[in-house]
């Protein structure tokens, strides 16, 4: 099963009617995968060993687009799921962003170890749609991008130390492969793979209500790896800032914003900094749901990508 | 972006935060009344220094919300399948009396605690977070039951946290 989310019906479907129907079967998906594991957390908490949905609510954040805990763009330094440094937790997501002349289909899993230690798994899907007709690669040419993912927490915790300065920190990599090494060698990426390297600050401060990322990535990714890694002309590492800042509304409530920052390696088209206005509701700790504005500015010459992000997260 | 921009981008909003952080804990400093115990938090046996002004305290409805929060809260945590078992046999009329002048204490009501330091209070316990944790979120339910206005949880709550160094053996 290559690309789960893909319609083998989708040339007889018009363009308005595809993005609905994938966003509908990303969301089942998801809820179903949220009713399971809501199901089996609840029942098993109090007694399987190393499950204890423990952590207070939203204090995960939400699976970013490369699978890894964080805002929807950022990167974070809290670990994936809900479990304490005496447990295991775990997420599986499903993402769509819909821009006038792209759409991304994304989904995986991640699992956080001890409240220490978090491994993800991301696919992504960047169809082109009838904008790949215009670029001459093809009408529905979909990027298709794995992104494997490690952070460990090195110090501070982001709830706790309310009465110190210091943030949680963490340091990440994410290992990047992208199918279409033809195509992104032809846009003139240098490498279809890549390594990026992150160290994450990440801060709840309980007496505004806030929460606040700031995160250094060092990457040589052309729009995240989608148009492939580095270029003839640049091969070098940069470093690139994400941030995010949340307003906590209730418990179950979060609105924010973020930023993330690229590189603008490749000669034939520009590329932008990303930025979004986020709203995430965690129904509970197995199910959350956010909803985002996002600017991701000019991709692949079409300029102006400005669309609507949904995710669904699922996990204990 | 260029290398210097993106850095300079990240150096000044780590340092917009940790400046409106410094803020509020500044002017709290400047604010805050002595403690009995002094002026140290190590050495305050309610775990923290009283929330300066009486905003929270009104926030909280004064003494009888406490009241009504915490003998709410101490049915929800004597109750709460994850921690029920650590309450068998405690004295639950001086636990609950104990809660109410440290939450009336932290909250910047007219009330002293005269209980035991957080460390001595749990010692032995072999507290785990999931403990701490789940009697946040009882506590949570208590203050949403008496309608404590989120912000003003979050004032409690971030008095609350960092004992978590103190409660938490395990």
């Amino acid at each position: 099963m290559r690309r789960p989310f893909s319609f083998s019906t989708e040339t007889q479907l018009g363009g308005a009617m595809r993005p609905i129907k994938t966003a509908v079967s990303i969301s089942a998906m998801a809820a179903g995968l949220a009713m399971a594991s809501a199901a089996w957390a609840d029942d098993a908490a109090p007694t399987v060993p190393y499950v204890d949905s423990g952590r207070l609510l939203l204090t995960q954040g939400v699976s970013n687009i490369e699978g890894a805990a964080g805002g929807g763009l950022a990167t974070w330094a809290v670990i994936s799921g809900y479990g304490t440094k005496d447990a295991v937790g775990g997420n599986v997501h499903a993402t769509y962003v819909n821009l006038p002349s792209y759409t991304l289909q994304d989904y995986g899993a991640a699992v956080g170890l001890f409240d220490r230690v978090e491994l993800s798994y991301a696919r992504e899907e960047f169809d082109t749609g009838s904008t790949g007709a215009k670029l001459g690669i093809g009408k529905n040419f979909t990027f298709d991008q794995d992104v494997l993912g490690a952070k460990v927490k090195v110090l501070g915790d982001a709830v706790y130390n309310q009465d110190s300065l210091i943030p949680q920190i963490a340091v990440g990599m994410q290992y990047k492969h992208n199918e279409q090494d033809a195509i992104v060698h032809a846009v003139g990426a240098k490498e279809a793979d890549g390594v990026d390297y992150y160290i994450a600050a990440t801060k709840v401060f309980l007496n505004e209500s806030l929460v606040v990322d700031t995160t250094l990535r060092f990457t040589k990714a052309n729009q995240t790896g989608l148009l492939g890694f580095g270029s003839a002309r640049d091969d070098n590492y940069h470093p690139e800032f994400e941030g995010s800042v949340g307003y906590l509304v209730t418990r179950q409530i979060v609105v924010g914003a973020e930023v993330r920052t690229k590189p603008n390696n490749l000669g034939f088209a520009k590329e932008d900094d990303w930025y979004d206005v986020f709203a995430a509701y965690a129904i509970n700790k197995h199910l959350s749901a956010t909803i985002a504005y996002a600017d991701l500015g000019s991709i692949a010459t079409f300029n102006n990508q400005r669309g609507v992000y949904v995710s669904l997260q699922a996990g204990f | 972006m260029s290398a210097s921009r993106s850095l300079r981008f990240a150096a000044a909003l780590l340092c917009g935060a940790a400046l409106f952080a410094a803020g509020s804990v500044c002017a709290q400093e400047a604010t805050s009344a002595p403690t009995p115990m002094g002026t140290s938090p190590s050495a305050n046996p309610a775990g923290a220094d009283a929330i300066p002004g009486d905003g929270v305290y009104k926030a909280f409805h004064e003494q009888a919300g406490i009241d009504r929060i915490i003998d709410d809260f101490v049915g929800r945590i004597t109750t709460d399948p994850r921690i029920s078992e650590r309450f068998k046999g405690a004295n639950l009329v001086r636990l609950r009396f104990e809660l109410k002048a440290q939450v009336c204490y932290l909250t910047g009501g007219p009330c002293t605690y005269t209980g035991k330091d957080m460390k001595t209070a749990h010692a032995g316990m072999d507290l785990k977070n999931l403990d701490f944790n789940a009697l946040a979120e009882d506590l949570q339910l208590a203050m949403d039951k008496e309608r404590v206005s989120f912000p003003a949880q979050n004032r409690l709550l971030a008095k609350l946290a960092p004992m978590q160094r103190a409660v938490v053996t395990k």
